[in-house]
């Protein structure tokens, strides 16, 4: 007889219960409407921001493009459901696969590169996307954007904000279960061992080149999901959303809230979306400031803040003894 | 026939501005293998100030040097930001220049305005009449004073003791720290030089494009596909990247959509890195600065 418990078996950790106990916690703070939309945002950010923290922070591969994929994926979904009458979830399910088939595509030659020019190459790619979002105004209604059709998964319709926050707390949690899931597991020590040297996890066999486009792979698809689901939330899309600095946002959330740390992804993307919100009543310093905050945080705590928890947690337990 | 002239001579007056930003970015990344993410806010920064400060009443000459002196100590703090900073690594030096470039923006934003500027041209706003097609007189001073910089580059590098002792930094870190070369310092005139390039680059092309505080982005893509594509390692390398960018794009531009004039920079920059990753020159290992 095993004695692994039930959560044990599937690897359900007092993180994630921590999580999910906040995250159900925490509607009874929300005032109005506004929080709401500021928390589900931030769910959304957190969910883009774990693949490309796996992607970042676990195989050691810049991106600045993932606002780009977000975005295009949330265009492919709405297109399909606006122009060919296709169910808002089907058309999810579609511009999932399309953009999965897509990031494949792109990920062999793209992530040859190394560093700055992977970087650079990510960026470029973006760029032109967002390009191409901003020119075909027929389909994508230009640099106006288009407003997204309500909705529904088989019928039932998504209208009010705590449903909207039910569903994508539900998805985090998911994703961040399967996520922790697959650290774990021996896809996980890969990763990191490409992390390490590219180089030397070659030569113990591991065939590098595919697990990077595995991970880029999965990194794009969780974004699309984001992308689409948060294009259908604000019920408006525009090119916005694929924009150089929205593919900035996320890098940074990631390493704000601190490379290769599961939660860390989680931390940053809520600070990030708070923080214009915060900046608003500035006004024209916003900008200096938000600046002024990512260099900070660069210069004096670059491992990011989950680090610096986890510091904090080993400094209490070190007094303890 | 006379269409294609034009189109070719308004792509090298553009070509020649994504060369200097080009050549700034190659002048920061050889010396210390940054690639600096705010040389495009350089280029407005140069731009802006010599706006603001002509309106403030300063003569031209007085105004331009000025604002290449505010650009070079804006690449002095960036210097000393990056060498204060506790981590090294590519991807947080990547986020500091990016929050840099936020920052600088953000900075225009409160010191100047949000509105879009533009100034006279330096020599009056006549043209010549070529074959057919008109050459203005800024695009003339873009062309010249481009050339005379690349030409100061070259001599600078191959002639002055700075020059070689920035040369010897980029080549062997350790070697020329060994020989008694201050890298430090070395470091710092090379940001301050880069600042120098790009606001200068600013300047010239304020009076044919106009400029405000967002236009460093582009740009400063631009300039960088620009050294991608003439070899990163080499800053000459980056003024040929910086004309064929910039011709292909007029004549893009000119012949099939205008629309898609910006996406050029960046099919390009993906084609090189994709299938000739040591700029067009082919030489992966090519020599540095």
């Amino acid at each position: 007889m095993s004695k692994i418990s039930i959560l044990q078996r599937y690897n359900v950790n007092k993180e994630i219960i921590l999580l999910s106990l906040i995250l159900a916690i925490a509607p009874f703070f929300f005032q109005n409407d506004f929080y709401y939309e500021i928390a589900i945002v931030s769910l959304l950010n957190a969910m883009i921001c774990i693949g490309l923290n796996m992607l970042m922070g676990y195989a050691g591969q810049v991106s600045l493009g993932h606002g780009a994929f977000a975005g295009l994926g949330g265009y492919i979904a709405v297109i399909l459901g606006s122009k060919y009458g296709i169910s808002p979830i089907f058309s999810i399910f579609i511009a999932i696969v399309t953009m999965g088939i897509f990031a494949f595509i792109i990920s062999k030659p793209i992530l040859r590169l190394k560093g700055h020019y992977l970087a650079m190459a990510t960026l470029g790619i973006g760029v032109i996307i967002n390009i191409v979002l901003n020119v075909e105004d027929e389909l994508t209604g230009g640099s106006d954007g288009m407003s997204v059709d309500s909705f529904r998964i088989f019928g039932y319709e998504f209208s009010d904000s705590l449903q909207w926050y039910v569903l994508c707390a539900v998805l985090l949690v998911l994703a961040i279960w399967s996520f922790s899931n697959l650290i774990d597991s021996p896809f996980g020590r890969i990763l990191r061992s490409i992390e390490g040297s590219e180089k030397a996890a070659n030569s113990v066999g591991i065939n590098v080149s595919h697990y990077k486009s595995i991970v880029f792979v999965l990194s794009v698809v969780i974004a699309t999901l984001a992308g689409s689901l948060y294009a259908f939330f604000s019920g408006f899309i525009s090119p916005g959303e694929a924009s150089f600095s929205h593919s900035i946002e996320l890098v940074v959330m990631v390493v704000l809230g601190g490379l290769g740390r599961i939660y860390g992804a989680i931390i940053g993307a809520v600070i990030l979306t708070i923080l214009p919100q915060l900046l608003t009543s500035f006004e024209d310093y916003q900008t200096l400031i938000y600046g002024s905050i990512i260099i900070f945080v660069m210069m004096f705590m670059p491992k990011g803040i989950a680090a610096l928890f986890a510091d904090i947690k080993g400094k209490l337990f070190a007094s303890d003894k | 026939m006379i269409e294609l002239f034009g189109f070719l001579l308004s792509g090298v007056t553009v070509g020649f501005i994504y060369a200097l930003v080009g050549i700034g970015f190659t002048v920061i990344y050889n010396s210390s293998g940054i690639i600096n993410f705010s040389q495009g806010e350089f280029v407005m920064a140069g731009g802006m100030s010599a706006v603001f400060l002509l309106k403030a009443g300063l003569p031209l000459g007085v105004s331009f040097i000025l604002a290449i002196l505010i650009t070079s100590m804006i690449g002095i703090v960036l210097y000393k930001l990056i060498s204060f900073s506790k981590d090294s690594s590519q991807i947080s030096l990547i986020i500091l220049t990016l929050g840099f470039a936020i920052f600088l923006r953000g900075l225009a934003e409160v010191v100047f305005d949000k509105e879009l500027h533009t100034m006279p041209s330096f020599i009056g706003d006549g043209s010549f009449d070529m074959y057919g097609t008109t050459l203005t007189y800024q695009s003339i001073v873009i062309m010249v004073v481009s050339i005379l910089i690349v030409t100061f580059l070259y001599f600078f590098f191959k002639k002055t003791k700075t020059g070689q002792a920035m040369m010897a930094a980029s080549i062997n870190v350790d070697a020329a720290r060994l020989m008694g070369i201050n890298i430090k310092k070395i470091l710092m005139i090379n940001f301050a030089l880069s600042a120098v390039i790009a606001s200068i680059g600013g300047i010239l092309l304020t009076p044919i494009t106009s400029t405000n505080y967002e236009v460093g982005i582009m740009l400063g893509l631009k300039g960088f596909a620009a050294a991608i594509i003439g070899g990163l390692s080499n800053p000459f390398g980056a003024v040929a990247g910086g004309l064929v960018l910039g011709i292909l794009e007029s004549l893009i531009a000119g012949y099939i959509s205008s629309e898609y004039k910006d996406a050029v920079a960046f099919v390009a920059l993906l084609a090189i890195l994709f299938f000739m990753p040591g700029g067009i020159f082919g030489n992966t290992k090519a020599q540095r600065v």
